[in-house]
């Protein structure tokens, strides 16, 4: 018997995210391509919904019998998820009219993807979690391979779904073998569990999955193909809202069903592993790029490797740390995917970063919010990322991680190198063309998080503050 | 609490920067086209800078010279411990208005230099501004690193777009060598945080670091200041950039940048880590040494002139590092003078160098020579700063030379003697540089029409001519302001 307070309490944006779809699936059937139009207005009304509900439940609670739990840790990253979802949602409505494929489902599509986050965050149990991933990824590889009469969409929705049908096996062949050596499929079971070696390789298995689902290295091969062949709006999406939820998702696996941080041969030593690869793989893999997206892919795999650095520092240390980074990194990532979709000429969008070339010359208002968001990507001072680094710096020095550290310190002059090549060109090349202008809520976006970007750095006090209480709760 | 001059001082530039580019935005830029209208812009920047300074000076008047500490602070918090804290005592004092002084004389100098993007040279030079004050009053460790940090995009900007043909190598070169260094040092603070519970700088000078935690704290700011000043052997991102920022940015990255440096070495390396300074104080006195001769004898022979003085520049931030690590206070003393007067010396050497490379398009040393016939005025102050540059007494060049050898030479006579080898290699360079392109006769045709200065030349070279003289004769006029402060620093580093 469910109790509907219990459940509400813990989950109630995603029974409304479940529900918006389902009837988002009928209105389809019954208005066709009537709803086409309005469709991107619900789904972006109903993620702001779930972002709002899941504020009104900041404490969160236990539901379906302890197979869920939320609390204001997995509610942060909620709420940052859905918000950005919803951001995504409104940038693609222009982008898929112009190519003609503005269609309801996707809409649908990305409310389910949603779901699929708000389950993976809400999961307290590993079968819960396998679910969510599923429905998550289903839904994603279906939005990659959205445009489906251009091969480069087909490819990239292809190469999605092969690798990630992969990644999802070896999860779930962690999760059995998990599952055999603890007992059992909740957190807590297998926190408790005799740590052996059967368990040691269910979490290695687990963790390369997950790792996957985060693109970091070595798990990150799909990421640029993917970024560079989606239609951008879907990869606005893959490089935010997942990207949060996973992260975040990852490290509460981490902290909660193995908090025996030594039992397990120190765990810490092969997420650094990953980090360290993430951050050199990103740094060196993009400066030769001349794709944007797959330069913004790259970017990801190294942002990833930082935010894994707090991971690797535990709970105590790395948990405020993610939250802050990480929502710093998708404020950005929201913008600059917003520049992405401003590059538009007549006969279709452009993705060479030479295109960009004198941008300042047509758009200076445009190039100077662009070179806000880069720089707060790049960890720079004056913008937020910086603050998300200085917290992932201070975390791996307070956990004593200081190679991880120095990794990041010169990764991060690497992948400066790339940033400032952006700038330069945006603001010193000879112009090219002008863009066509594009939608409001894409030229929105873009203004709107670099604003944010340099607000969050000089208020950053009550986000801050927020964000510790958040991982607080998480020691508990 | 009372008015915040030091954050007027530090963001009415900013303000400037933003005004002008509203009301760009606002009035449309078709501005673009017509040249008339873009000096207006640079009026208008010019009035922000030298309202900065006027402010400054105000702060000055505010300020007490013989209270040691730190004065006209303000406190805000930030978040978590971290605040915005400022405050400033006699060492920022004496930078801060070589920057409010040098900045309005940077942009003025421009007039007519630069054509295009005139705006964005503006707003870049009003932020660079903003960033180089607050790195001079920032009392918190994140807060200083903010400043000192943010200040590399305009400059990076300066040089990428109104640079000369390899700018854009020069600018890479400069960001990403700072970078590097700065990023360590980011660490070091944040290692520092961890384990003193605060940034504020006040505090960390009283908190007792553990000698091996210091040894690479300190290697990390080192690495960071070194970069900075430039010392030997990170100084080679200084001749690129040198030789390919505009005149304006040159003025300013010898005037003010490179005094970042030293002022770290003072404001953090001495204070909070004494054992480590006294530990690595024959490593700086080799590495400022070598600077001293290495890079006077490597200036003797280039052919282009901003190279030369890049160069100089070089050698003369070794006098600097020489004097701080020498630990008595005539060392101290003398590099806080060294530095202010090489950053009238210095800026205006590069004014002199600009004003003939405006008429001529060229900066090869070669291509001058007889300059002296056609252009008195020039030849006259070119010699004043010239000997400024070697250390003749009388002009401010002079005093610091002196003093920081003295220091020295307290502290290790085979420092003093290096560094005084060097001083005979900066009569040879500078007197060559003067022999060959003012004296003789006029071999290049081109020279033949060549102007005698403008009065807007003279206008930005005689006030530091002025300067330069001034503070040779009465060096005290430095000395009462900064006095307090660095006997502050030995003593914190003594009691340390």
């Amino acid at each position: 018997m469910v109790d509907l307070e219990t459940l509400l309490r813990a989950m109630a944006p995603e029974v409304v995210l479940a529900a918006a779809g389902l009837v988002g699936v009928l209105a389809g059937a019954i208005l066709g391509d009537r709803f086409t139009g309005p469709s991107f207005r619900f789904g972006a009304i109903v993620l702001v919904g779930a972002a709002v509900l899941t504020g009104l439940h900041w404490e969160g609670g236990r539901a379906f019998d302890g197979l869920a739990q939320t609390g204001p840790f997995v509610n942060f990253a909620k709420i940052v998820s859905y918000l950005s979802a919803a951001v995504t949602l409104l940038m693609a409505e222009g982008f898929l009219r112009r190519h003609g494929t503005q269609r309801y489902e996707y809409a649908l599509l990305m409310l389910f993807a949603a779901l699929g986050i708000g389950t993976i965050l809400s999961s307290a149990n590993l079968m819960v979690l396998y679910l969510g991933i599923e429905m998550l990824s289903l839904s994603s590889y279906v939005l990659a391979s959205f445009h489906r009469d251009s091969a480069r969409s087909a490819e990239a929705g292809l190469k999605y779904f092969v690798l990630g049908a992969l990644a999802s096996g070896l999860l779930l062949y962690g999760i059995s073998l998990v599952y055999g050596f603890s007992g059992g499929t909740d957190y807590e079971t297998v926190a408790a569990a005799e740590p052996d070696i059967g368990l040691l390789f269910g979490m290695v298995l687990m963790i390369t999955g997950l790792a996957f689902k985060v693109s970091a290295a070595p798990m990150h091969v799909w990421t640029p193909d993917v970024y560079e062949g989606a239609p951008s709006p879907v990869v606005a999406f893959f490089a935010t809202a997942p990207k949060m939820a996973a992260m975040i998702v990852f490290a509460v696996i981490m902290f909660r069903a193995f908090p025996q941080v030594d039992a397990f041969k120190n765990w810490q030593v092969i997420i650094g592993i990953i980090a360290a690869a993430s951050m050199l793989v990103g740094a060196f893999g993009a400066l030769l790029q001349t794709n944007l997206k797959r330069l913004l892919g790259y970017s990801s795999i190294a942002n990833m490797g930082y935010a894994l650095v707090a991971l690797a520092a535990g709970a105590e240390y790395g948990g405020p740390a993610l939250l802050l980074f990480m929502t710093a990194y998708v404020v950005a990532s929201l913008g600059l995917f917003g520049g992405v979709l401003s590059m538009h000429r007549e006969g279709g969008m452009v993705e060479n970063i030479h295109e960009l070339s004198g941008l300042v010359r047509h758009r200076p208002a445009l190039t100077l919010a662009l070179s806000i968001l880069i720089i707060s990507v790049a960890g720079f001072p004056l913008a937020f990322g910086f603050l998300g680094k200085l917290a992932v710096v201070e975390a791996g020095l307070a956990a004593g991680l200081l190679p991880l550290i120095i990794i990041l310190i010169l990764s991060s002059v690497i992948a400066f190198g790339y940033y400032l090549r952006l700038i330069l060109i945006m603001w010193v090349k000879e112009p090219v063309e002008p863009f066509e202008p594009v939608d409001a809520w894409v030229t929105g976006t873009v203004f709107a998080t670099a604003i944010a970007s340099v607000a969050l750095f000089v208020f950053i006090s009550p986000l801050s503050d927020l964000a510790q209480s958040a991982a607080a709760s998480l020691a508990l | 609490m009372d008015f915040p001059i030091l954050s007027a001082v530090t963001f009415l530039p900013l303000a400037g920067a933003v005004l002008i580019m509203l009301i760009q935005a606002l009035t449309g830029r078709q501005a673009e086209a017509s040249g008339e209208s873009d000096d207006r812009v640079l009026y208008a920047g010019l009035v922000f800078s030298i309202a900065t300074f006027l402010v400054s000076v105000v702060m000055l008047f505010a300020f007490q010279a013989d209270a040691p500490g730190y004065q006209l602070t303000e406190n805000v918090p930030w978040f978590g411990g971290i605040n915005y804290s400022m405050g400033v005592d006699g060492l920022s004092v004496a930078l801060i208005l070589l920057t409010t002084c040098l900045t309005p004389i940077a942009l003025f100098a421009s007039l007519g230099s630069i054509r295009h993007r005139l705006t964005e040279y503006v707003v870049a030079f009003l932020v660079l501004e903003t960033f180089m004050i607050g790195v001079f009053c920032a009392l918190d460790l994140v807060l200083f690193y903010v400043f000192f940090e943010a200040g590399l995009i305009p400059m990076f900007i300066i040089i990428g777009v109104w640079g000369g043909v390899d700018r854009i190598y020069a600018s890479f070169k400069f960001f990403l060598y700072t970078l590097l260094g700065s990023l360590f040092m980011l660490a070091a603070i944040v290692y520092m945080y961890l384990a003193a519970g605060t940034s504020d700088i006040g505090a960390l000078e009283q908190f007792a670091f553990d000698p091996g935690a210091q040894t690479w704290l300190f290697l990390a700011f080192f690495a960071s200041f070194a970069v900075k000043l430039p010392m030997w052997p990170v100084h080679t991102w200084l001749p690129d950039a040198h030789v390919q920022a505009p005149t304006a940015g040159s003025v300013i990255l010898a005037g003010v940048l490179l005094k970042m440096g030293g002022y770290g070495l003072l404001r953090f390396s001495l204070p909070m880590f004494p054992d480590a300074s006294l530990m690595f104080q024959p490593f700086v006195f080799t590495l400022s040494v070598i600077a001293i001769v290495y890079a006077s004898l490597v200036a003797w022979r280039q052919t282009d002139m901003k190279k030369l003085i890049a160069y100089s520049s070089v050698a003369h931030m070794g006098f600097v590092t020489l004097g701080i690590f020498s630990f008595n206070e005539v060392g101290v003393q003398g590099a806080v003078f060294q530095m202010v007067s090489h950053g009238l010396i210095s800026g205006a050497l590069f004014l002199i160098v600009g004003i003939v490379y405006d008429r001529m398009h060229t900066r090869e040393i070669s291509a001058y020579g007889g300059l002296a016939n056609r252009m008195p005025v020039y030849a006259t102050l070119f010699m004043i700063f010239t000997m400024a540059n070697v250390g003749l007494p009388g002009t401010s060049g002079f005093v610091g030379e002196i003093l920081t050898m003295t220091g020295a030479f307290q502290a290790s006579t085979w420092a003093a003697a290096g560094a005084a080898l060097g001083v005979i290699f900066s009569a040879v360079y500078m007197l060559t540089l003067y022999r060959r392109t003012v004296f003789g006769e006029i071999t290049n045709p081109a020279l033949a029409q060549i102007k005698d200065m403008s009065t807007r030349e003279l206008i930005c070279v005689v006030p530091l001519a002025a300067g330069t003289i001034l503070f040779g004769i009465m060096p005290n006029l430095i000395f009462d302001i900064t006095r307090a402060s660095s006997l502050r620093v030995l003593s914190l580093m003594a009691g340390g």
